[in-house]
């Protein structure tokens, strides 16, 4: 261990240390004046950001090989602090109106993107579970952030119970991983995998285990139902937060760990993950039919949007499908990254003390009070199901070509034919946007408008030149994983 | 033979694309800033741009007289998929100049009497607001002809063929919600429009094949590749041909496809008279005579299309004496001559049919605007007495000749004009008409006897029509109100109408016996077999049976006069059912409506959108929505709240998981 193990993880040290910083100097902060915590937990977001794009196109490695940061974790990390950029401008005004402005929010928010950041380097099963640890519990006390709000409570008490339970799975994988092979480095592991001396039984129920731990994060069925009651229950901001980082970090572990570590099981993992996609598309837009409340609605959907990622990760065995279906989930992550704090975005200038202002209803009269508000959202909710020239078809249409080029050709039509139900609900919300008559409430502050404009153009602009977007997806690849 | 040889022409010929772009600079200018230009204005800068556009066809015909042949002026490549390449090229040659004269020459004389007609007709009509919109699509008319004539290509040909269907079918219904019902004018247009589609669609799968027999859509290489393949295809060039044939049937009002032409009439008179004289129909006739060489090599084709056009010219001439509104007469009339020029480019004799269309373009345009004239005459009598006199008596329809009568003294120079371009038409020597009708029967007489003596029955039909249709407006007592305070047009109308008076005396001038300047001029481009002689006795008896027409029509109609509004037609008394019948049009219409109009009407409405799309469909698509609702609330059953709940799931889940790989 020297100084240059250090120098890798860089911006991981800065952003706990900026967020142990921001913890102190919030004190001297006083109430009513935590813009000012938001603007120094922004700025320390930027400076990371900067300190993650610093390396380049060298990949490092670090701490004897059980830290990796290349090309792969740059892009998410990309992606993570951006999220909490966004976190930050969905909450400081939200926080303020509802009566819950206090510092802790902004430290707790770094301190779980760091956890997801060293989710992307590591490179040992230890590491990834402290990683999963790290991300999540700030995550629990966020989403109980609201105190005096049952809901919130009750969302932060299933969360961390929940979580809790699918901690111990992964944990008891990685001991039969451990127990199998004897390693619990990436490498050491994919060697053990290779030479076949290990208990393929115990390594293959390790391997089952983990999968639940993160199919518990990105909330794929079976392991889903924590998620509406959370995503509810959850203040607005710490719910998008959580559906695009926690769901993405999810991802990254899944990626890593089973490409690098388990590539040589695919023959029986992919029966195992052809089925969790195919359940949770279906049960994700199946479900999200019926709800009337606007954050039900968006975690349902987001669970859908799970099954549509994993989808494209079915046939990870496959050496010549792997990397375009890796290129095709980034993709997508950052597709459903724009598009989701977009619509949160516009969820929070409807939202309303105690839980109103939530309903689908109270949407109603909204293309015509607030003509700019109605056009984003509905921007988001059209590339949400997929509509041609907006992000979200691109994004659909990589991942159900690589299920296709896999030779999974069935997951692909169930994909499409729920997405083909998604549409009922998503632009169920349009329908009532624009013709059902009605005078809704907005707070228009500017941070919230900006995120969601920002989000709009995005999702157009790169909707209609997607290259930008897919070539820095596949350059990502190109520099190791 | 022809040759295409480049960049050794006169440079004029440079100025080739500005015979398209004028028009649509016209245009432009119309649709930017056509409210500041007022009324005048919109009709002035259409007419220049139409004028320039006829100015540059001079000097394009001028400088390929120094160097007859072909020229091609490449503009752009177009289209480039695999093998197909297609590029935007104009070609300037003598068929085509030829064609550019006809369309911008009559057209702009068309503009420059629209100025005064539409004047008056969008006050009469009362929406002043669409005198601009009129030239713009007059505008639009001309250069997508222009386009069609100009094309170096079947592709860049249907463009324009396209463009000018667009054109009629907005310009017919150009007082859409006026008409019978409000929706008449609009059915009418949409008639035309649908009429077109069909023979379109025939032109296209022409088009396909050419592209999958030749791999080329450019005259040249398609020719090339016909004569090439035709010794062993002989049913491919048969079926392109026809296919092709479906097209001229469409845009030139043949059987089958003629009946959109007589309900074109709903446009206002200057439209009818660019739709029947300039452009538009003349389109088949062209087409036709740029693919000479691939019709040459289908003589079945041939032969077809001598018939179809030598019937489509008696049945038209048939229903024209029957009719009634003064337009139609002229639009049966037009259906009939375009058989003449169809018969005769279908045999082959290209001269002959070119000849026809551009003397017919003189007197028709002629007829159509002298038959505004007279409407224009009688409207407005119509509503002096209308205001003036409280109400006299019921509002007339000025375009029904039975309402006419004595016009002759009321507007004199409409009148001389007139009977100056029935005469042409009805082919009495020496008027234009004359020349090129003789033409295309002495050809006949080589070809084929019975298609000669079908077209002989027609010209003597056709001058009997005409001579009724003079008689029965201009001369004996006026037997309406409005017919007897009719007054002349103003001169921005007349001029145009003397203009072409002239060029219906002199046309027949291009094309002398003996001289056949036109026929040496389009030699250059298209190769034809030697044309027919100059005979006497078929020339001597057409005329006799012209003559005898007239002479029929004196009898009938000039000799005693009709006195009585509404008389019955003194023909009926002699024809009897036969009268009734081409009264009806012979019942074509009806039949189109029985056969396939209304069952098509029953089967989209009835079966397709009523039984399959709202019954079936709708119900599967309702039915698959409420079983997926019902299936939501059940899975929501299970998101009950409980913690505990969702732990199972969850352990549930791995135990199953875990169940699967154990067992792997």
């Amino acid at each position: 261990m020297n100084l240059s193990d250090y120098y890798a993880i860089t911006p991981l040290v800065f952003l706990v240390c900026w967020a142990i910083f921001l913890l102190l100097v919030d004190l001297w902060i006083p109430a009513g004046r935590k813009g000012i915590t938001a603007l120094l937990s922004a700025a320390g977001l930027l400076i990371a950001l900067v300190l993650v794009l610093r390396s380049g196109e060298q990949v490092l490695t670090a701490f004897e090989g059980s830290v990796v940061v290349d090309g792969f974790s740059v892009f998410l990390s990309v992606l993570f602090l951006v999220s909490a950029l966004a976190g930050i401008a969905l909450a400081h005004d939200y926080l303020q109106r509802l009566g819950l402005e206090r510092g802790e929010y902004y430290p707790l928010l770094l301190i779980s993107t760091s956890g997801m950041m060293l989710m992307t380097y590591a490179y040992d099963l230890i590491e990834v579970f402290l990683a999963l640890e790290l991300l999540s519990i700030p995550l629990y006390i966020l989403a109980g952030f609201s105190r005096l709000n049952l809901e919130s409570e009750e969302a932060s008490l299933k969360y961390f119970l929940l979580g809790a339970f699918s901690s111990g799975f992964v944990l008891y994988g990685v001991g039969l991983v451990f127990a199998a092979t004897g390693y619990t480095d990436f490498p050491g592991i994919a060697k053990a995998a290779q030479n076949g001396s290990l208990n393929p039984t115990l390594f293959l129920i390790g391997a089952g285990l983990v999968l639940t731990g993160f199919g518990f994060k990105s909330a794929l069925v079976p392991f889903h139902m924590w998620s509406p009651d959370v995503y509810q229950g959850a203040p607005s901001p710490v719910t998008a937060f959580m559906s695009v980082g926690a769901k993405a970090a999810g991802f990254a572990a899944l990626l890593r760990v089973f490409v690098v570590v388990f590539p040589g099981m695919s023959v029986n993992l992919t029966p195992l993950l052809w089925a969790l996609a195919a359940l949770t598309m279906f049960v994700g837009n199946i479900v999200a039919l019926v709800q009337s409340n606007i954050k039900r609605l968006l975690a349902y959907s987001s669970i859908a949007h799970s099954g549509y990622l994993l989808m494209a990760f079915v046939p990870y065995g496959n050496a010549s499908v792997r990397s375009d279906a890796i290129a095709g989930m980034l993709f997508y992550l950052a597709a459903y990254c724009l598009t989701t704090f977009g619509a949160w975005a516009v969820v929070i200038a409807l939202e309303k003390a105690e839980g109103k202002g939530l309903e689908l209803e109270d949407y109603a009269g909204l293309g015509h009070r607030y003509p700019f508000l109605a056009a984003t959202m509905t921007i988001f909710l059209l590339s949400f199901t997929g509509v041609p020239l907006t992000l979200g078809f691109w994004g659909k249409f990589y991942l159900f070509s690589t299920a296709v080029e896999g030779g999974f050709w069935q997951l692909a039509l169930i994909g499409l034919l729920t997405s083909l139900i998604s549409a009922y609900y998503y632009l169920r919300v349009v329908v009532i946007m624009y013709m059902r008559p009605g005078t809704p409430q907005v707070q228009r502050n500017f941070w919230p408008l900006l995120t969601s404009g920002v989000g709009a153009l995005a999702v157009v602009i790169l909707g209609i030149a997607p290259g930008v977007l897919l070539n820095l997806a596949v350059s990502a690849l190109l520099k190791g994983l | 033979m022809i040759f295409l040889e480049k960049n050794i022409a006169d440079p004029l010929l440079n100025l080739a694309p500005l015979v398209i772009l004028f028009p649509l600079l016209g245009l432009a200018i119309n649709l930017l800033l056509g409210r500041r230009l007022g009324e005048k204005g919109a009709g002035v800068v259409a007419s220049l741009a139409s004028g320039s556009s006829f100015v540059i066809s001079l000097l394009l015909t001028l400088s390929l007289q120094a160097h007859p042949q072909a020229f091609t002026l490449p503009l752009f490549q177009w289209i480039s998929i695999g093998s197909l390449s297609v590029s935007w090229d104009m070609r300037v040659d003598t068929l085509s100049t030829t064609m550019m004269l006809v369309v911008s020459g009559v057209g702009t004389l068309i503009h420059v009497y629209a100025i005064g007609y539409m004047y008056n007709d969008v006050h009469h009509q009362g929406d002043v607001g669409r005198y601009r919109r009129f030239f713009v699509f007059f505008n639009l008319f001309i250069a997508a002809m222009m386009l069609l004539v100009s094309a170096n290509n079947y592709l860049v040909l249907f463009v324009g063929w396209e463009g000018v269907g667009l054109c009629s079918y907005l310009l017919i219904g150009f007082w859409f919600e006026k008409g019978k019902d409000g929706i008449g004018n609009a059915r009418a247009a949409q008639k035309a429009f649908v009429v077109n589609r069909i023979g379109d669609f025939g032109l296209l799968i022409a088009l396909f094949m050419m592209f999958w027999w030749f791999g080329s859509l450019e005259f040249e290489r398609v020719f090339n590749a016909a004569r090439s393949l035709a010794p062993a295809q002989q049913g491919v060039l048969l079926a392109m041909t026809l296919f092709m044939l479906m097209g001229v049937a469409g845009k030139s009002a043949q059987l089958p496809l003629y009946v959109w032409l007589p309900d074109a009439m709903a446009g206002p008179t200057p439209v009818s008279a660019l739709i029947h004289a300039a452009t538009m129909v003349t389109a088949g006739v062209y087409l036709i005579a740029r693919s000479q060489p691939l019709f040459a090599l289908a003589p079945a084709a041939q032969g077809v299309i001598c018939w179809v056009g030598a019937l489509t010219a008696l049945l038209a001439a048939t229903i024209a004496v029957g009719q009634m509104d003064i337009k139609k007469v002229l639009a049966y009339s037009t259906i009939s001559q375009l058989g003449f020029m169809v018969a005769a480019v279908g045999m082959g004799a290209i001269t002959a049919g070119m000849f026809h269309l551009i003397t017919h373009a003189f007197f028709k345009a002629l007829l159509f605007l002298a038959a505004g004239s007279v409407i224009m005459g009688m409207e407005g009598a119509n509503t002096v007495a209308h205001h003036h006199a409280g109400n006299p008596e019921e509002e007339i329809d000025p375009q029904d000749m039975r309402n006419m009568g004595g016009l002759q003294k009321r507007m004199p120079l409409t009148y001389g004009v007139y009977l100056v371009g029935a005469l042409a038409l009805a082919g009495i020597a020496p008027l234009a008409g004359f020349f090129s009708k003789d033409e295309i029967l002495v050809s006949l007489w080589d070809y084929s006897l019975p298609i000669f003596l079908l077209l002989l029955l027609t010209s003597f039909l056709t001058a009997f029509y005409m001579g009724r249709q003079v008689l029965m407006v201009f001369a004996g007592k006026a037997r309406s109100q409005a017919a007897q305070q009719a007054s002349e047009s103003p001169k921005v109308i007349t001029i145009p109408l003397l203009i072409l008076a002239v060029l219906s005396l002199l046309g027949g001038l291009i094309n002398l016996p003996g001289v056949a300047t036109l026929e040496k001029w389009l030699e250059h481009t298209v190769a034809m077999p030697e044309a027919g002689h100059f005979s006497p006795a078929i020339a001597l008896s057409s005329t006799l049976l012209a003559l005898l027409g007239l002479a029929l029509a004196w009898v009938l109609y000039g000799y005693r006069s009709l006195a009585k509004l509404q008389q019955s037609d003194p023909l009926a008394n002699y024809l009897g059912v036969i009268f009734h019948a081409v009264q009806n049009q012979w019942w074509i219409d009806s039949l189109y409506q029985r056969v396939f109009v209304i069952p098509y009407r029953y089967i989209s409405h009835e079966v397709l959108a009523q039984w399959f799309d709202q019954e079936t469909i709708d119900t599967m698509a309702h039915d698959l929505g409420r079983w997926n609702q019902w299936f939501a609330r059940v899975l929501s059953y299970l998101q009950n709240g409980f913690v505990r709940t969702y732990g199972l799931v969850v352990l549930l889940g791995v135990v199953v998981m875990l169940a699967f790989l154990a067992t792997r």
